[in-house]
């Protein structure tokens, strides 16, 4: 039995969720006696691709063609279906990234397999069932999914599962499937990415504001803060409505869903549709002048207080605790 | 090949002038956004007592996109739903908004394998330029339709859009990346899944909901197809524990709390 593991490149390099995805599908192939084996796609150097084995991968499918340097999500799918199929691989695993939520159902139809999209444990053997555990209606609740195909492929959430070492020597095998024509249609024209910002699905620490805030000027004291902790900034629907934000800040229901370990509300009321998409974020610390905001009923920590006064002093006390 | 690219080329052309462009946008039926969320029958089924349904924000906003590309006669818009007839309010939601027609393929839509499957053998039978989707439903949160119909019908799919631009040929699409954006040139027949910022969505007027009673709304019967997936039951998350208030003047007792108990920082 084995497991394959996308592992997604980005400029060459390996973010934490690779790490994490690679933890899981190890996770997985031991607990059926199985052996794992990761596919890279794109132009990555051995030195980073044997960081692979530090997590149990004993074997890497690599992909190295310049045609493919960029994320290109059909030839990427075929890729990976290839792979699984010369390894016969029983599970396929990716992360839930952007890029992994445009390739996990290409990659799923090619194996005529089941799907579990944004799951946060691992799977359940119960009986010959394979059940696994999702998000479902945005935050609000879990579905337990059992998929029924031969041939399961699993996208896992950011942050859901921690990264775990389990050191073996990783082999790197070249790898290079014949590529269509037709899966090179959609072209990449240009990749515009902020360098020094830490992305928000993945972020581990996430500082929101919302209408509180007044108004786009003083968003200062908030990077400032979010910056000190090592946080993304996020914010409320209707700041980035109001584009006082960029839209890719927006969490809640019909933004993104996170859970990031650390979760901290300046001036956002706690509406339904916010909560939604931060809800499972593992400690959440709420700061609101109205000591009935809705946000406090599902806050761990809160201060009652203007923001005005309250982050100033929290910037303050963050800087002498690192002293 | 020279005299091909030529006639090619003028067949685009004359087909700009001409014919004007069809586009189908994928619409799901889910719950309001302010539901709260319960289940019953020993949480394997959602509970639909009292629940309002919509269509779907994200559809919304690749359905005005839709409409927007297509105005001035630009185009015709024909909305899709999988789903029984009790979807067919949405349905007329999105005829108001401004959509020129709709199919609804009559079944439950089981997951979005089935559902993917029932769009893509529905496009095979006509001739649409793109389809759109939302990024993602906000009941069952797959982000897989958009994609796997994609892959049946064997053309590009680009998942979470936030622009999207198209002459009838070509389109040039920005998709959300990990701090940044990707920008992308497409041509030829594709899907793209939308997201915020690929439109405002649209209101529908007065005009519109009258009008939408005599558009024509076809129903078709699906296909079947082996059962991938199937949900077996549904959980809540657990509820927290009681706020620990700290005074607004003692923000370092909330740092060190966050450090020493929460140790998250
Ligand atoms: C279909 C639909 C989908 C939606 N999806 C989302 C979504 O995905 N994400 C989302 O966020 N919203 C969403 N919303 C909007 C949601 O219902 C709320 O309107 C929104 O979350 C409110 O944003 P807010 O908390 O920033 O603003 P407000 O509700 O205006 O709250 C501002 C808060 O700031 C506090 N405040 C004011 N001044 C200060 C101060 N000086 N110091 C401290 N606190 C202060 C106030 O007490 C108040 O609690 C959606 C709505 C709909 C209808
Ligand atoms: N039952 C359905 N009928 C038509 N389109 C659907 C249906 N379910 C999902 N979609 C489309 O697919 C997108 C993604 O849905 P999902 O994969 O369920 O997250 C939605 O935003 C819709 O555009």
């Amino acid at each position: 039995m084995s497991v394959l593991v996308y592992v997604e490149q980005v400029d060459g390099k390996f973010k934490k969720s690779v790490f994490e995805a690679v933890s899981y599908a190890k996770a997985i192939a031991d607990k059926q006696d199985g052996n794992l084996i990761a596919i890279s796609i794109g132009n990555v150097e051995e030195s980073e691709l044997k960081e692979l084995g530090k997590y149990g991968v004993s074997k890497i499918l690599n992909v190295s063609n310049d045609q493919l340097k960029n994320f290109v999500n059909q030839a990427y799918a075929s890729i990976i279906a290839e792979a699984a199929k010369k390894e016969s691989a029983e599970v396929v695993v990716l992360s839930s990234s952007f890029s992994g939520k445009g390739l996990a159902p290409r990659v799923a139809v090619k194996l005529e397999a089941g799907l579990a999209d944004g799951a946060v444990e691992l799977p359940v053997l119960d009986g010959g069932k394979f059940l696994i555990k999702k998000t479902a209606f945005s935050g609000k609740a879990f579905a337990i999914s059992e998929l029924t195909s031969a041939v399961k492929v699993i996208a896992l959430n950011p942050n859901a599962f921690g990264v775990k070492e389990s050191a073996v020597d990783a082999a790197i095998e070249a790898f290079s499937p014949e590529i269509k024509s037709t899966d090179l249609n959609a072209i990449v024209k240009e990749i515009v990415r902020a360098t020094n910002k830490v992305s928000l699905p993945d972020a581990e620490l996430v500082v929101s504001a919302g209408r509180g805030l007044k108004g786009p000027e003083n968003w200062g004291m908030i990077e400032e803060l979010a910056g000190l902790l090592g946080a993304a900034t996020a914010c409320s629907k209707p700041v980035s409505d109001a584009d006082w934000r960029p839209h890719s800040e927006h969490v809640g229901q019909t933004g993104i869903a996170i859970s990031p370990n650390l979760y901290i509300a300046i001036g956002i009321s706690g509406a339904i549709q916010h909560l939604a998409g931060v809800s499972s974020s593992k400690v959440i610390v709420v700061i609101n002048k109205d000591p009935e905001a809705p946000f406090f009923k599902v806050a761990d920590y809160g201060i009652v207080g203007d923001a005005f006064e309250v982050v100033p002093k929290l910037i303050e006390a963050l800087k002498a605790h690192k002293g | 090949m020279q005299k091909d690219n030529l006639s090619l080329s003028s067949l685009i052309t004359f087909k700009n002038k001409f014919i004007s462009m069809k586009i189908l946008v994928c619409i799901s039926n889910v719950p309001d956004t302010t539901t709260k969320i319960t289940f019953t029958n020993d949480n394997t089924q959602f509970n639909t007592a009292g629940v309002q349904y919509i269509v779907n924000p994200y559809d919304e906003i690749a359905l005005s996109r839709a409409i927007e590309l297509c105005e001035g006669g630009k185009g015709t818009v024909t909305v899709l739903n999988v789903g029984e007839s009790q979807t067919d309010p949405t349905i007329r939601k999105a005829l108001a908004i401004g959509a020129d027609d709709a199919v609804r393929v009559n079944a439950a839509p089981r997951d979005a394998y089935f559902v993917a499957y029932q769009i893509a053998e529905y496009v095979k039978s006509t001739d649409f330029d793109i389809i759109l989707c939302g990024r993602e439903s906000i009941d069952y949160n797959g982000s897989q339709v958009a994609a796997m119909v994609g892959e049946f019908l064997d053309i590009p799919s680009i998942s979470i859009i936030k622009k999207l631009d198209y002459d009838g040929t070509t389109a040039t699409i920005e998709r959300e990346i990990e701090g940044g954006k990707e920008v992308i040139s497409v041509t030829g027949k594709f899907i793209a899944s939308c997201s915020e910022g690929t439109a405002e969505p649209k209101i529908p007027n007065m005009r519109g909901i009258m009008s939408a009673r005599t558009k024509p709304l076809q129903v078709i019967e699906a296909k079947e197809i082996a059962q991938v997936t199937k949900v077996q039951q549904f959980e809540t998350p657990p509820a927290r524990g009681a706020v620990k208030l700290i005074p607004a003047e003692e923000t370092e007792k909330l740092i060190d709390l966050l450090h020493q108990e929460a140790k998250v920082i």
